[in-house]
Order: C-alpha cells, then sequence, then structure tokens
C-alpha cells in the first residue's frame, strides 16, 4: 500500500528534480505515442529535442528557438506572478493580440515617419494595450468579484474577432490587394524590429526578454513586491494583516502580465511575423501557461522552460516535414508535459509512504 | 429584415444543446466539490472521438456513446493528477484543455470535410407539423430531448436522493462527509467521470448536428461557456436552461444578423456571445454573498485525509 506522506517543508531538490523527470516521462509516453502513429520513436524523439539543436541544420534552427522562445518566457514572467498570488490570468493570448494591435496601429497610423521615436512609442503602446486589456478582468474581479479565469479567456475570442475587424478593416494595407493584412513592417523601417546579427534570430524583442528575466529575479527574492506575492499565494489572510491589499494585489498581478504579453505581441508583429493578419496568433498565450509552470514560476526556471518549449516548437516543425506528422503532434507533446508535471509535482509536498498493513 | 422568430428559437435550441450537456455534467462535478476546468478539453475530443465512431459506423447513437466514453476517459486523467496526486484543479483543467485541443486535432487529422450521417428527427405523433409549436418544441433530434431530460434527471438526484445528499455534503464539507465514513475520493471521481461524458456529448452533438463536420478547434470556447453557464445557474439545474438558452439566442441572433447583412462587421458580430457571457458572470457574481452562499462551499479545495 503506498501512502502519501506530507513533507514538514518542500523537497528542494524534487523542485529542481521534478521538471526533468516529467521531460523524460513525456518523452517515454511520447515515443509511444509515436509508435502507435507507425513512426520510429527514437527518430522522432531526437528531432524534437536533439536535431534542433545540434542536428545539421541546427545553425538555423538555434536562431528559430530564440525566436520562439523570446515571446513565450516574456509572457510566462508575467504570468507567474499572479500564479503564485493564486491570481490566474489564462487570456494572455488575448492580451498579446490587443498589444500587437494597438502597438501595430500606432507604427501604421506613422507611416512612413521616419523617426527614431516610433518603433519605441510603439513598443510602449504595445504594452499599453495589453495592460488595458488585462484591466478589464482585473476591474470586473475588483468591483463585482467576477472569476478572472473566465472573463480573461472570454476576451481572447472577442480580441481575435477584434483582430479580424481590424486588417479587414482600418488597419488593412491600402496597398495591398484586398487581403486581410495590414501593411508590412518590414516596409516601413522605423517600425521594423529586425534581426539584430544576421542568422542569430536575436531581435529587440529577444534581448528585452533577458533584461526583464534579471528584472522579475530581482523583484522576486529582493523586492517587498516578490516577498508579498508569495505571502499572498501562501497565505491570504496572513497578507492580508500584513497590509496587502487582495484588490491592489489583483490589479497589479493582471495589469503586469497583460503589459508584458501585449508588448510580447508588438515585438512579434514587428518582428518575426512581420504583419497583422488573421493567422498571426500562434497560441504563444497559452503555451507560455505551460512555460510558468514547468519553470516553476521561478525566473531562472521559467527561462530554461521556455527555451525547451521552443525546442518542442522547432523540433515539432521538423517532425512536420520530415515524419509528415500534424503539426497537432507537438500540441499533444505539450499537453502531456504539464500534465506530466502536475502529476510528478506531489512528490515536491509528499513523501511516498510504502506501508505494509499489519492488521486491520 | 427577414428573420423568422419560429426559426430562430427552434435553432436557439439546437444551439444552445452543446452547451447545456456540458454544464449540466460541471454542475454535478462542482456540486462534489471540484473544479474542473477541462471543459473544453473534453468537449473537443468528445467532438472528435463522436465524429470518428459516427462516420465510421454510420450511426449517430453510437457516436454520442463512443463520445461520452472519450470524455469520461480524458476527465479520468483529471481526476487522477487532482484526487490522488492532489495536484491543483486549476492548473489542472487547463492542461486538460491544452492536451484535449492537441490531441483532437491529432486524431481528426484526414476527418475533415467529411458530412456525419444526420442524426433523425424524434418523432412526436406528428405534432412536428403543428403550426408554431411544432417546429420549435417537436422538430428536434434525440439529443435535444435528453439534453432536458438530463436536465431533469440531475434535479432530482440532488434534490430527493440520498445519493444527491451525499454528493452535496462532499462539495460543502469534505472534512465532515469523510469523518461520517463517505469515500470522498470515489465519489469525486464519479463526479468528475459524469462530467466528462456529459462534455463528451456536448462536443460531439457539435460536430454531429450544429455544424455538422470536424473542423480544428471548433469547440471555440463552447466549453468555457458552459463553465460560467453554471455560475451564472447558481449552481441550480433548471436555471443551466435558461443559461443555455439566452446563450444559444444570442449566437443564433448575431448569425442571423451576420446573414441578412446587417451593417456591422461579421468579426464584431461574433464578439456578441463572449461579451454576453462576460456580462451575464458580472451580473451573476457582483452580489458578493449571494454568489458565495450558492457556491459548493469546498470548490476547488484539495482533500487529503490525514489518516
Amino acid at each position: 500500500m503506498i501512502r502519501l506522506e506530507p513533507r514538514t517543508d518542500p523537497s528542494q531538490t524534487m523542485i529542481i528534480l521534478t521538471p526533468i523527470l516529467a521531460v523524460l516521462a513525456t518523452m517515454v509516453v511520447g515515443g509511444i505515442l509515436f509508435v502507435t502513429l507507425g513512426k520510429n520513436p527514437f527518430e522522432a524523439i531526437r528531432m524534437i529535442f536533439w536535431d534542433p539543436l545540434f542536428g545539421e541544420h541546427a545553425f538555423y534552427y538555434r536562431g528559430q528557438i530564440l525566436v520562439k522562445a523570446a515571446p513565450l518566457i516574456m509572457i510566462a514572467l508575467g504570468l507567474s506572478f499572479g500564479f503564485r498570488a493564486g491570481i490566474w490570468n489564462i487570456g494572455a493570448e488575448g492580451q498579446f493580440i490587443m498589444g500587437a494591435v494597438m502597438g501595430g496601429a500606432t507604427g501604421l497610423a506613422l507611416y512612413p515617419l521616419d523617426s527614431f521615436i516610433v518603433f519605441p512609442l510603439m513598443v510602449v503602446m504595445g504594452a499599453l494595450g495589453g495592460f488595458l486589456w488585462a484591466m478589464i478582468p482585473a476591474f470586473l474581479k475588483i468591483r463585482f468579484n467576477a472569476n478572472e479565469i473566465l472573463v480573461s479567456l472570454m476576451l481572447v475570442y472577442v480580441a481575435f474577432n477584434f483582430l479580424i475587424g481590424m486588417v479587414t478593416g482600418p488597419l488593412r494595407n491600402p496597398d495591398g490587394f484586398n487581403f486581410p493584412e495590414s501593411r508590412s513592417f518590414q516596409d516601413f523601417p522605423a517600425a521594423h524590429n529586425p534581426e539584430l546579427w544576421a542568422g542569430t534570430g536575436i531581435h529587440l524583442g529577444v534581448l528585452t526578454t533577458l533584461g526583464f528575466v534579471i528584472l522579475a529575479y530581482i523583484m522576486i527574492t529582493r523586492h517587498i513586491f516578490g516577498f508579498n506575492v508569495r505571502l499572498a499565494g501562501q497565505a491570504p489572510r496572513a497578507a492580508k494583516f500584513a497590509g496587502v491589499s487582495p484588490n491592489k494585489m489583483i490589479a497589479i498581478c493582471l495589469g503586469l502580465s497583460g503589459a508584458l504579453a501585449g508588448m510580447a505581441g508588438l515585438f512579434e508583429v514587428t518582428g518575426p511575423a512581420g504583419k497583422l493578419t488573421t493567422t498571426f496568433p500562434l497560441g504563444y498565450g497559452f503555451t507560455a501557461i505551460i512555460v510558468a509552470f514547468l519553470g516553476r514560476l521561478h525566473p531562472i526556471g521559467i527561462l530554461l522552460a521556455g527555451l525547451l518549449m521552443a525546442v518542442t516548437y522547432v523540433g515539432g516543425d521538423i517532425i512536420q516535414s520530415q515524419l509528415s506528422l500534424p503539426k497537432a503532434s507537438i500540441q499533444v507533446f505539450q499537453g502531456m508535459l504539464l500534465f506530466f508535471l502536475l502529476a510528478v509535482d506531489v512528490l515536491v509536498n509528499f513523501r511516498l509512504r510504502i506501508s505494509k498493513r499489519i492488521s486491520k | 429584415m427577414d428573420i423568422s422568430i419560429v426559426s430562430l428559437l427552434a435553432t436557439l435550441i439546437v444551439a444552445a444543446t452543446p452547451i447545456l450537456l456540458a454544464a449540466t455534467g460541471e454542475l454535478i462535478v462542482e456540486k462534489s466539490g471540484v473544479l474542473n476546468l477541462g471543459v473544453e478539453g473534453m468537449m473537443i475530443i468528445g467532438a472528435i472521438c463522436g465524429f470518428i465512431a459516427a462516420v465510421n459506423t454510420d450511426s449517430p447513437l453510437i457516436g454520442f456513446i463512443v463520445a461520452a466514453l472519450a470524455g469520461a476517459a480524458l476527465s479520468l486523467l483529471f481526476a487522477v493528477l487532482t484526487q490522488y496526486l492532489l495536484a491543483n484543479q486549476v492548473a489542472s483543467g487547463l492542461a486538460l484543455t491544452l492536451f484535449g485541443l492537441g490531441l483532437s486535432a491529432l486524431l481528426g487529422h484526414g476527418y475533415s470535410g467529411i458530412k456525419p450521417p444526420s442524426s433523425p428527427k424524434m418523432e412526436w405523433f406528428g405534432m412536428a407539423e403543428l403550426p408554431v409549436v411544432g417546429p420549435i418544441f417537436f422538430n428536434h433530434d434525440m439529443m435535444v430531448y435528453f439534453s432536458i431530460f438530463l436536465v431533469l434527471v440531475v434535479w432530482l438526484f440532488l434534490k430527493f436522493t440520498r445519493g444527491g445528499l451525499i454528493l452535496r455534503a462532499v462539495g460543502e464539507n469534505h472534512e465532515a462527509a469523510h469523518a461520517l465514513g463517505y469515500k470522498v475520493i470515489r465519489i469525486r471521481i464519479l463526479a468528475i467521470m459524469f462530467g466528462g461524458s456529459c462534455a463528451g456529448m456536448g462536443g460531439a452533438y457539435l460536430s454531429l448536428v450544429r455544424v455538422p463536420q470536424w473542423t480544428e478547434g471548433m469547440t471555440a470556447g463552447a466549453g468555457w461557456i458552459a463553465l460560467a453557464i453554471v455560475v451564472f445557474a447558481s449552481w441550480k439545474p433548471w436555471r443551466l436552461i435558461l443559461g443555455a438558452y439566452l446563450f444559444g439566442g444570442v449566437t443564433i441572433l448575431q448569425l442571423n444578423l451576420q446573414a441578412n447583412g446587417f451593417d456591422m462587421p461579421v468579426s464584431y458580430l461574433s464578439m456578441a456571445p463572449y461579451l454576453v457571457t462576460i456580462v451575464v458572470l458580472v451580473i451573476m457574481s457582483a452580489d458578493r454573498r449571494r454568489a458565495s452562499l450558492n457556491a459548493p462551499a469546498s470548490l476547488g479545495k484539495i482533500f487529503h485525509a490525514s489518516s
């Protein structure tokens, strides 16, 4: 009979070990999945986890990893504060879209102004777009006690429809052929977010993300805000007595995650995506939730988890083209990863005890 | 504008049925004190599994049965995570949704563009011929009546049976229920599986009747709306019907406005169901005291028997 025995303190070893265990378990079960799809599992796993980093075309893939990791990490960093405090913003995808639309629209409105101020202004407006969009669930939660999970999620669909409305309406490229897409930012140097060194995949968003990782690390370990967030999550009543206003916490956590998601959206649309289209949202806002958990809601962990998740994205593209597997198989992989992580998580707070029942 | 009220009401019921089914299941789950946010994932798994089964057997009924089983199977993953491994329910529910969306796309590869076998209408002794009431109430397929029947059964179960009382006890105070000797974990797992099978059927109704075909991500938030409708209904079975039909009405109305060339871009009209859901949530949650009175007291809390 296996019994769970609570630990007095969370096991530090397990906090580090469990994500690795989860990845290994995902590889094993994922391998079985590939067998059922009639593919060689070892080859598939190698393509997902190894080839993007060290394979034949790794020089190209490595850049792609950074391109995909940056938005994931930036969004996940913002989410991690709220998740620690028990505030569930799961609408980051919507905030990502609104940041891209609002920041992108700002740039397009200034076309073809050639000034150094254009891009910084767009970044600020992008962050503001995401921030304001996240303030809707925050306000409704504070004022009307409406569940922020459901409201923020509903707003993803609203944001997506808004994006479609924009690219088929006001933001449609006037020189295009009536395609539902905006002017390309590549043709507008002042608003473009180019690759800084050819082939590296590094653009301003990647550098900004790195900066935020360091900033978030300082915030969570050294700053009173990080302490309050942790307190609110672990002991809400104690936090209240310590003068941490729950409402302020909701507003800050949602606002922060919204602003970061919005900024990620802006860097994405001006750089890798290049323009606003109806297929612009790629689900980064949802995958970032997995990244946040896999990284243990810790900035350094999120950095590593974001890179890993980006590897699986690139690896997913590889198996898609080489093994002709559907794109969705990688999504299954990512979902499975979160499952296993949540499953092995029990080892952090509990000890497995194998006890023989003597008599009943 | 040419909108017939009769056909509007008839299609409204069809649009509401998937959500009503899923919400009824989730009501039981939440009454047992578990918050399963994976409704969307279970629905879409039901949608594709039911679709595959119906297409291959040429029987919608088998499709719905398979969908229910598939939804229950997926919910079992959630049950193991949250009940045995004590994982956070919010995160586990999200994982279920993300996993379900991916898996359904994988399973559905090669099934898009196929027409499923059509579900026959129920025979109501010719009452479908009646003017006005006929097309609205007596001209639907079996699942529409089943969904209402299910609400009735759930209401009777919760209100008049011992099992319902135990389920509510577990949801209100799992420590006390445990002390009385009820198997909290077992009861919750059964509730979760019931929720999963209802969500699965709801999803299958989308792919087999409402749309009817398979497209990736076709649930488009229906599972989340079902969750919101449980809140709207204040955890009372009959109000689920009201909530689901209200939502169905908004969906159908905006579709009709689109079709009739109402002077507003389609994308803005498509926002309507989601915006209405938010408004409804706000209204129902605004009175904090009432909202907290209705919600099961142990909702979302982890239970671990100390001995």
